[in-house]
């Protein structure tokens, strides 16, 4: 009789949500069955984590999701040994088209073909799936062939700005010099953003793949990957990838006998968001403070230790394998005029099925949204949508029908950016949002240009002090100028397109930032200044659950009466509210003169 | 570096820490560029960059003091001083900050007493705030010594601090930590 084959997906996300255990009980209990329970990386369903796919003898495909202890037990007493499906919570089955059938159903996988389904530890699993068969394609081929077919497939780099692939290898095979390097971008730094480390995760030797055939086209011998150091995960399944591609001589001299050698050394990142520009990471790799420097000269002409390199994303690698082995129109065939192919997004925020998708390039907002990700988590209206991290825009509501491709997107001041792709419902304050970004990017400035060092930390009190109430009428204006001024004076794209979020949300939510400046009021009720916490009166059961939270004693009341809250002393922190379980705790706008009031003539020193 | 090698560092950086820092430089001396793999791996031994270790590489590396201290201070990974018994890692990627993560730094400060960051003052907690993780689906995240906390919310963070504080390490999947948002609370 044939076996049932069990897979469980085993990265940082599944890990997290509880995998490891689930795959010690089905391991123990399966190796009594005479079943070897396969490890996989991510499917992309992070919403269901843990997963478990059972595969029948018969070869019906069963995916399970939510698998906790208990889920795993009944897998296998009622599935595997009972032979009966496990109904409650499957995803997808031969007879059900469930729920995972809408996530997974209207994706196009063609990079993320290997994820989820095989070993990622073991290069038997990608050799089974016709792993390094691009490689040897192209090493019967010459380099410009590799080159044109790249080019005849339209892939662009996926790492955000969207240069064309083949142009900069191109270059860099132009590019006089014995000695030439090829470097992954995993630096992957944008929050909000996982695609890399999930690929990483899933399907390793496809990147390691894609750079051995890019030293190839270039002539490059030696190739480095910049990780952060925030996935030891990745890295630790790179280096064994490393490993066993050595020992299969696809890493080494002379590999497959075409005289053609390549290493790859692994870098890894120190926590510098810069060191995702181009110039500022080979810096890093060189030893130095990560910081950029001017171009001309491209790294392709002067790059690493001053030689020719070519560097692209892991995204942008784990495309190229498979364009080499089925062809430059297997790929060409998705996607738009100008962006072909598919693109990965990592879809976070307030969604029901947030996960890694990968979807044809020129797929709507609103069906990446509602289709793929089924709506809003809150059930509230979509707001907005955030792509490009803290480089991009947000993107209203109202624009859900743009198509996602690199021209449409930078046509409404958003970018494509590397993937991240947030979703953002009512409840969020754009205002917030616009001081968050730039939060993060007045930190990861390196201080090497005037602008984006002084401009980032200005803009940053302008918001402080609207989010605080203490907006004056000007200051909508003053963003918007020091905005325009910090893109035309930064040297690297950290800089010029830092005030993306700030700009893109005074363009489509600029009533917001008005009520914040002029009626001191924040809709969204999330700016801390702008809102009071008020236990309702009549719900309240004087339980004294809050006033044990409360980091400040500012609960009072008698036992078993209604309590009050002291918004004098209230750091809102809304501790209060998830202690409630009556939830009789309200956020309310504080009344416009109240604000006023509680000014606490605290001034910064912003340039007027 | 192996789990192997860093054990062994481990006895001997009690006795002698000079003995690590020439063990760790002879291993990357070769490699161009290696001033930041060498300090990353000093960090890994001692859980911090101490300025007088500075010196020492320079000596041994020929890289000007001054120029370790600009790239130690330039990178956010590196830590000039000693850390807690735990290190909390705090996610502030967009999805947890939107996802409430102002709250859990919060609620972390008030369990852990490590108020404004930093260290506790028993000494027991250093709680540090990282850009994404990359597991925004499971946000707002934390890691506990590298380990993944998701879907937290404020209570639920007590219940973490509290098992560390038990010196239960591994509670990671249980119910409790999930703060039941968790598939197996």
């Amino acid at each position: 009789m044939a076996e049932y084959q069990v897979k469980i997906g085993l990265a940082s996300c599944s890990i997290a949500a509880g995998a490891a255990k689930v795959y010690d009980l089905l391991n123990e209990a399966l190796v009594q069955e005479g079943i070897y329970l396969q490890r996989t990386g991510c499917r992309g369903l992070c919403y269901c984590e843990p997963q478990v796919e059972v595969v029948s003898p018969e070869g019906k495909h069963y995916l399970y999701g939510n698998v906790d202890l208990a889920n795993a037990s009944r897998i296998v007493s009622e599935h595997i040994r009972g032979g009966v499906p496990v109904e409650d919570f499957l995803l997808q089955g031969p007879d059900l088209e469930g729920e995972a059938g809408g996530f997974l159903g209207r994706q196009q996988r063609f990079l993320l073909h290997n994820c989820g389904e095989i070993d990622p530890e073991n290069i038997q699993s990608y050799l089974s799936a016709g792993g390094y068969s691009g490689l040897e394609k192209a090493l019967a081929l010459t380099q410009q062939e590799v080159i044109a077919e790249i080019k005849a497939s339209g892939l662009r780099g996926r790492g955000g700005a969207g240069f064309p692939t083949h142009l900069k290898w191109s270059f860099a095979s132009q590019a006089k010099g014995a000695q030439k390097y090829v470097i992954c971008n995993a630096d992957e730094g944008d929050p909000g953003a996982f695609m890399d480390r999930s690929i990483l995760e899933s399907d390793p030797h496809s990147v390691l793949e894609g750079m051995l055939i890019a030293a190839y086209a270039i002539g490059a011998s030696v190739g480095y990957i910049y990780i952060r150091a925030e996935y030891p995960l990745a890295i630790r399944r790179l280096k064994v990838a490393i490993a066993q591609a050595k020992e299969h001589y696809f890493l080494g001299h002379n590999i497959l006998g075409v005289g053609f050698d390549f290493e790859i050394y692994i870098r890894e990142g120190a926590g510098a968001f810069v060191c995702g520009e181009e110039t500022a990471l080979i810096a890093s790799i060189e030893g130095k403070r990560g910081m950029p420097r001017f171009r001309p000269p491209f790294p392709v002409e002067a790059g690493l230790f001053g030689r020719p390199t070519s560097i692209n994303n892991v995204e942008t690698f784990a495309n190229v394998p498979r364009i080499i082995a089925l062809g430059a129109s297997a790929y060409s065939v998705y996607g738009t005029e100008a962006s072909r192919g598919t693109k990965v997004f990592a879809l976070a925020g307030k969604v029901n099925r947030g996960g890694l998708i990968e979807v044809p390039m020129g797929m709507t907002i609103r069906e990446i949204v509602f289709e793929i990700g089924g709506g809003i988590s809150s059930g509230k209206p979509l707001k907005a949508v955030q792509t490009g991290g803290p480089s991009g825009g947000c993107i209203p509501a109202t624009l859900q029908d743009t198509p996602v491709d690199y021209e449409s997107l930078k046509e409404i001041g958003a970018i494509m950016g590397s993937g991240g792709l947030l979703v953002m419902d009512e409840e969020t304050c754009m205002v917030d949002v616009a001081k968050f970004f730039l939060s993060f990017t007045r930190e990861e400035s390196c201080g090497k240009c005037t602008f984006c060092r002084v401009g980032t930390e200005q803009m940053l009190r302008i918001l402080e002090r609207i989010t605080a109430g203490e907006g004056k009428e000007e200051d909508i204006a003053l963003l918007q100028m020091l905005g325009e001024k910090i893109q035309a004076g930064s040297l690297c794209g950290l800089g010029q397109t830092m005030p993306n979020p700030v700009l893109t949300t005074i363009k489509y939510f600029r009533e917001e930032y008005e009520a914040h400046v002029r009626d001191k009021v924040c809709p969204a009720k999330v700016c801390k200044a702008l809102i009071d916490y008020e236990i309702v009166q009549e719900d309240c059961k004087g339980c004294g659950l809050c006033v044990k939270q409360c980091p400040v004693g500012a609960i009072s009341g008698e036992k078993k009466t209604p309590h009050v809250i002291d918004a004098e002393n209230c750091l809102r922190c809304g501790l209060c509210v998830n202690s409630c379980k009556f939830n009789c705790i309200v956020v309310l706008s504080k009344p416009a003169d109240v604000s006023q009031q509680n000014k606490k003539g605290q001034r910064v020193g912003v340039m007027n | 570096m192996s789990a192997l090698v860093l054990n062994e560092f481990k006895v001997q950086k009690e006795k002698n820490p000079l003995f690590v820092i020439d063990a760790i430089i002879q291993r990357h001396n070769v490699d161009p560029g290696a001033a930041i793999p060498i300090l990353q791996d000093i960090q890994s031994a001692f859980g911090y960059v101490a300025p007088e270790v500075l010196e020492r590489v320079s000596e041994l590396t020929g890289i000007w003091a001054s120029e370790l201290y600009s790239i130690v201070t330039f990178y956010s990974q590196f830590r000039m001083e000693p850390i807690g018994e735990n290190l909390i890692q705090v996610c502030h990627g967009t999805a947890c900050h939107l996802a409430g993560a102002e709250k859990i730094t919060e609620a972390l400060q008030h369990e852990t007493g490590a108020h404004g960051g930093g260290t506790s003052p028993d000494g027991k907690f250093t709680l540090e705030k990282v850009a994404c993780l990359g597991c925004c689906s499971l946000a707002p995240v934390i890691t506990v010594n590298e380990e993944t906390f998701g879907r937290l919310t404020p209570a639920a963070v007590g219940k973490v601090i509290g098992e560390v504080r038990k010196g239960k390490s591994d509670c990671a999947h249980d119910a409790p930590a999930c703060g039941g948002g968790c598939p197996n609370g």
